[in-house]
């Protein structure tokens, strides 16, 4: 293993670690303080790609520059699906929430391969094939500005959650549900407003992530086991978590493929999976229950 | 009227009885319901076309069925008799094949031509073996689809082994014309059934064909993986001379464009399979996909047919090139029409002699014709090197079917304007 080929990888991978961890923060927003698992996460996220890409081909919007409006067209969607359809069954039991969300995926799939036809599509953006070199390390710019991307919109997402009062009310929601409506929360527009927040978060992933992948009405089901996996190791409805879980992926993957063999890179994430539910199942920065 | 025309029939002996007739009636309703492979009705033959047309092999089964669509206008101009299509999907998987195949040869189909994959068409060959119906393989490159015996199934299209010897041959031609060998070579390929079977084949028989370059690192990778960025840094760290990969459509393009955001920079790359010289991919890459070598079953395009072929598929399908997936399934056709012209029925025993009996030199595809052993595989099928230029595929081996000198070694991605 040279230094340079170790160097190359991990900072590819991180890179793309970031992305990941930012595609798998609605989940874990969602889960964590509404306590649903939303089935419905990859498809989201492709709306959210399909979206840039519309934003892109007609009105000439760079995909980093649509991130902001898919995050508000998707955080109006999320916002009325959990008000009007979700808290329907939300005390049901889990079964009927798992199968709602995982039809209101198919429905999802099924409308973008009847709108967009199952054919890979990506956009022309004039810096795809630019790369930045640091010596001989070279590293593509879409990643990079994909990574840059990442950061942002999670910080800005960490930054609600901490400081304003509805991210602190929402917070309350998820420590103490009872709490929460005995101090007169609305419990109700909360809950709301936080899956609209979680499918904002998809939105501006699915944005982000048009830099690096050709979309596709199939990307999806790869994209919520993705997630699911990176919530898992970074531990379910923690939001460091996600981050950590998405950047420990990215780098498994790419080291595993640079010092092993490519193939063999799925296989290692979910060997840090099973590694993970083996001793630390609550995840690596969960709580216990 | 109608008692009197009754009467006017001389073998039944006068007016016929109510139970005369309705015997009449029965015998020829029978005769209409006998299924038309016993050669009762021979003016025309029902081709069953079978092919992937949903599925992840959706795109390819509908661009086979391209070169079916062009067969009825270049046939006719061929002399030869046109034939009835029943078109088949098999959805891309092997039990649907199996069981679409008994269907359409239960719904008449006296002839069938299939599937693109060889696991579908393997399963296919098994239900024609059973029902006695020729089925012509238009793509399919697994050996032992011609190694069974069996008497009702005819391939003019290479095996794996005949791909593996005419790449390895016009890689030769193809140094030997420009005086620039690769002394490294990395294999890079899918690790999907096809992938990792020919790549298996390319790289344990590299040294038997002599050949000037050492394989110094064989990749495999998931073709239906997300990002290549990893891959293509392994290729880099190879330091190979040049990248030999087996591919489909979405990774190949998908690793131009890691290959070019990274800066490879090498002698060439060189393709064995799909991927690299599709419309897509020419489409996706732009003029970084220029210059790519395809070592590939193609078309001749000096042939006096194929000028044929390519007038009318460029009037049909003026946005589309001509590949191997039109070329082959026209041949299937072709095939199955001449059968019918020299059978003079569409009995199954009849075109099963004439189909083995087949010496067809004015066809498309590169090599000397179409005729099949006794196994039913066409042996003169010869392989062509192609190379990508401006969005389209040009011959550049064998000579005699070359229509452009190579460019080789490749201009480098970031000399490219």
């Amino acid at each position: 293993m040279d230094y340079l080929s170790l160097a190359n990888a991990s900072i590819s991978g991180i890179l793309t670690g970031l992305v990941y961890g930012l595609s798998a923060l609605g989940l874990s927003v969602i889960f964590g303080v509404i306590r649903i698992v939303n089935f419905a996460h990859g498809e989201i996220m492709v709306i959210g790609m399909f979206f840039a890409m519309l934003l892109f081909r007609h009105l000439g919007i760079d995909p980093l520059m649509s991130v902001p409006i898919a995050a508000v067209v998707l955080f109006g969607f999320g916002y009325i699906l959990q008000a009007t359809v979700i808290t329907r069954v939300s005390q049901l039991h889990d079964h009927f929430q798992f199968l709602l969300l995982a039809a209101i995926a198919i429905m999802m799939v099924s409308a973008c391969l009847l709108i967009f036809g199952p054919d890979p599509q990506s956009v022309d953006i004039p810096y795809a094939l630019d790369s930045f070199a640091i010596g001989e390390i070279i590293l593509g710019k879409p990643r990079v500005y994909a990574a840059i991307g990442a950061i942002v919109v999670a910080s800005l997402l960490l930054a609600f959650f901490r400081y304003t009062a509805t991210g602190k009310a929402i917070r309350a929601c998820a420590d103490n549900h009872l709490g929460a409506k005995v101090v007169g929360l609305n419990v109700g527009r909360l809950y709301a407003f936080t899956f609209g927040l979680g499918t904002a978060a998809l939105g501006a992933a699915g944005a982000i992530m048009l830099l690096l992948y050709e979309v596709q009405p199939y990307l999806a089901p790869g994209f919520t086991l993705l997630a699911f996996v990176i919530v898992i190791i970074g531990g379910l409805g923690s939001l460091y978590g996600a981050l950590l879980g998405g950047v420990l992926i990215g780098l498994s993957e790419a080291l595993a493929a640079s010092f092993l063999q490519p193939s063999m890179k799925t296989a290692f994430s979910f060997a840090l999976l099973i590694l993970v539910l083996l001793f630390r199942p609550q995840g690596l920065l969960g709580r216990a229950r | 009227m109608s008692k009197k025309v009754i009467k006017s029939i001389p073998h039944l002996g006068g007016a016929p009885t109510r139970r005369q007739v309705l015997a009449g009636a029965g015998i020829a309703t029978a005769a209409a319901a006998v299924p038309l492979k016993y050669g009762l009705a021979a003016s025309t033959l029902k081709v069953g076309i079978l092919q992937p047309r949903s599925g992840p092999q959706g795109q390819i089964g509908l661009d086979c069925q391209r070169g079916a669509d062009i067969a009825p206008q270049v046939l006719k101009q061929l002399g030869l008799p046109e034939v009835e299509y029943m078109i088949g999907d098999t959805e891309t998987k092997v039990d649907v094949a199996r069981a679409r195949a008994e269907k359409m040869i239960n719904d008449g189909a006296q002839l069938m031509i299939g599937c693109f994959d060889s696991g579908q068409t393997m399963a296919v060959a098994q239900v024609c073996e059973s029902k006695n119906i020729p089925f012509v393989v238009n793509i399919a490159a697994v050996p032992k689809l011609t190694e069974l015996g069996y008497k009702w199934v005819w391939r003019n299209f290479p095996t794996g082994p005949m791909i593996v010897r005419d790449a390895f041959v016009n890689q030769k031609a193809l140094f030997a014309m420009t005086g620039a060998t690769p002394k490294t070579v990395t294999l890079l390929h899918a690790n999907d059934t096809f992938g990792s079977s020919l790549a298996g084949a390319l790289f344990a028989l590299a040294p038997r064909f002599k050949m000037p370059y050492k394989i110094v690192e064989k990749i495999p990778y998931d073709p239906y993986g997300r990002d290549f960025s990893a891959e293509v840094r392994k290729v880099k760290s190879s330091k190979a001379e040049a990248v030999w990969t087996v591919s489909r459509l979405l990774d190949a393009i998908a690793i131009t464009k890691e290959m070019v955001r990274q800066r490879l920079d090498i002698m060439g790359i060189m393709s064995t399979g799909p991927g690299w010289y599709e419309d897509e991919y020419m489409k996706a890459t732009g003029k970084y996909g220029n210059d790519v070598v395809n070592l590939v079953p193609w078309w001749d395009p000096n042939k006096p047919t194929s000028k044929i072929f390519a007038k009318e598929f460029s009037a049909k399908f003026p946005d589309k090139n001509i590949n191997t997936n039109h070329t082959y399934t026209f041949e299937a056709v072709m095939v199955a029409s001449d059968a019918l012209k020299r059978a003079g029925s569409n009995n199954a025993k009849a075109l099963q002699a004439a189909i083995q009996k087949t010496d067809i030199k004015n066809n498309v595809t590169t090599g000397p014709g179409i005729h099949f052993n006794e196994k039913g595989q066409n042996p003169d099928v010869v392989d062509s090197a192609i190379q990508n230029r401006d969005g389209r595929s040009l011959v550049i081996l064998p000579k005699e079917a070359a229509v452009a000198k190579p460019i080789w070694p490749m201009r480098p991605f970031n000399k490219r304007g």
